[in-house]
């Protein structure tokens, strides 16, 4: 219950900014200096933070020109805030502050048959990590030199929902622009909230860069998830009620594992699951009482 | 609270990001990130 609190609070401050409807334009004050923890597109009306993908992209889009005018801009900002909160918690972003991960969880609970997303296309993010976020900004470029933002462009569905869409409304002149780019954005907005009603956090698990990122720090991060061997029964308890299906019972800190506590606090029975603060175990000695959670509910 | 092996590694990252972190502030990096912040990117979102 915490954290559904503070994933509303979180998807709040991201976007708080309540006088676009009267300014009829986005926020654009010194707030936007800052790079949300989640991916919350800085083009949305209510945005107060910056998106750290699209913040990321523009740097490499704009890092050639910048490479030979000597004005040299890696994104070390952006790197560096992201390295940090990736060492202090590894994926804990993703399941306690990123607003989509939140719409992804609510979507979800609609009712419906579920299916599990099969391992390999958890691996998917990184070529898109690699790909849409640093080497098609960076080598692409028109006859200037600059780049474009590959991911935002063409595939992120958080801005397509986030700005994409209000922003038609806001600014209804803009509709005439509308074409086959926005159509395709359109298209993979609708199939991933139809994913997101079937299987557990789709895009997070299959498609996000900035969960891929933030998973890189799991196993190392400052914040680590422990499983005590002796009280484990591998009953799969903790992998049944996981937001991101992982097998907690067999990986710990699974490159998955968002650090929302649901296998701790919610699952286990025998007080096998743990976590650890730079060496630092709270443990529980009791597990939770009552019946063992049933799988999609 | 039970006291385990202390680890090394997670304070040499924050020390190695804070470093990138405080470059790129160094840098001019973060009025980059508002002026891109603060313009509606249509090409971004797929308009236009």
């Amino acid at each position: 219950m915490l954290r559904r609190w503070i994933q509303i609070i979180a998807t709040f401050l991201s976007n708080s900014y309540l006088l676009f409807p009267f300014t009829r334009n986005i926020y654009q004050g010194t707030l936007k200096s800052f790079c949300t923890p989640g991916l919350n597109c800085y083009s949305c009306p209510a945005a107060t933070g910056a998106c750290p993908l699209g913040a990321l992209q523009n740097f490499m889009a704009t890092l050639r020109p910048g490479l030979q005018t000597g004005y040299q801009h890696f994104g070390l900002y952006v790197i560096g805030t992201l390295g940090l909160l990736g060492s202090l918690a590894g994926r804990m972003p993703c399941g306690w502050l990123c607003p989509f991960g939140f719409l992804q969880e609510l979507v979800h609970k609609i009712p419906s048959r579920k299916f599990e997303i099969p391992q390999f296309l958890t691996y998917v993010k990184y070529p898109l990590l690699a790909l849409f976020i640093f080497l098609l900004p960076f080598f692409v470029a028109d006859e200037f030199g600059y780049g474009t933002t590959w991911f935002c462009k063409f595939i992120c569905p958080a801005g397509t929902l986030e700005a994409g869409i209000p922003m038609l409304f806001l600014k209804p002149e803009l509709q005439a622009l509308v074409g086959l780019l926005f159509y395709n954005k359109l298209f993979i907005l609708g199939l991933f909230l139809l994913w997101m009603v079937y299987s557990r956090r789709p895009f997070c698990r299959v498609a996000c860069p900035l969960g891929a990122i933030y998973s890189l720090f799991n196993k190392h991060s400052v914040f680590k998830m422990t499983r005590d061997p002796d009280k484990c029964t591998n009953c799969k308890a903790c992998y049944n009620n996981c937001p991101m299906e992982v097998r907690f019972y067999e990986s710990q800190n699974d490159i998955d594992c968002i650090r929302c506590l649901k296998c701790m606090n919610e699952s286990c029975k025998f007080g096998a699951i743990s976590y650890e603060i730079t060496g630092f175990e709270e443990s529980r000695d009791q597990g939770i009482k009552g019946k063992a959670v049933v799988r999609g509910q | 609270m039970k006291i385990q092996e202390k680890r090394e590694t997670p304070f040499l990252l924050i020390i190695f990001f804070l470093f990138l972190l405080l470059v790129g502030i160094n840098a001019g990096e973060v009025s980059t990130v508002l002026e891109t912040a603060t313009r509606i990117c249509l090409n971004c979102i797929g308009i236009g």
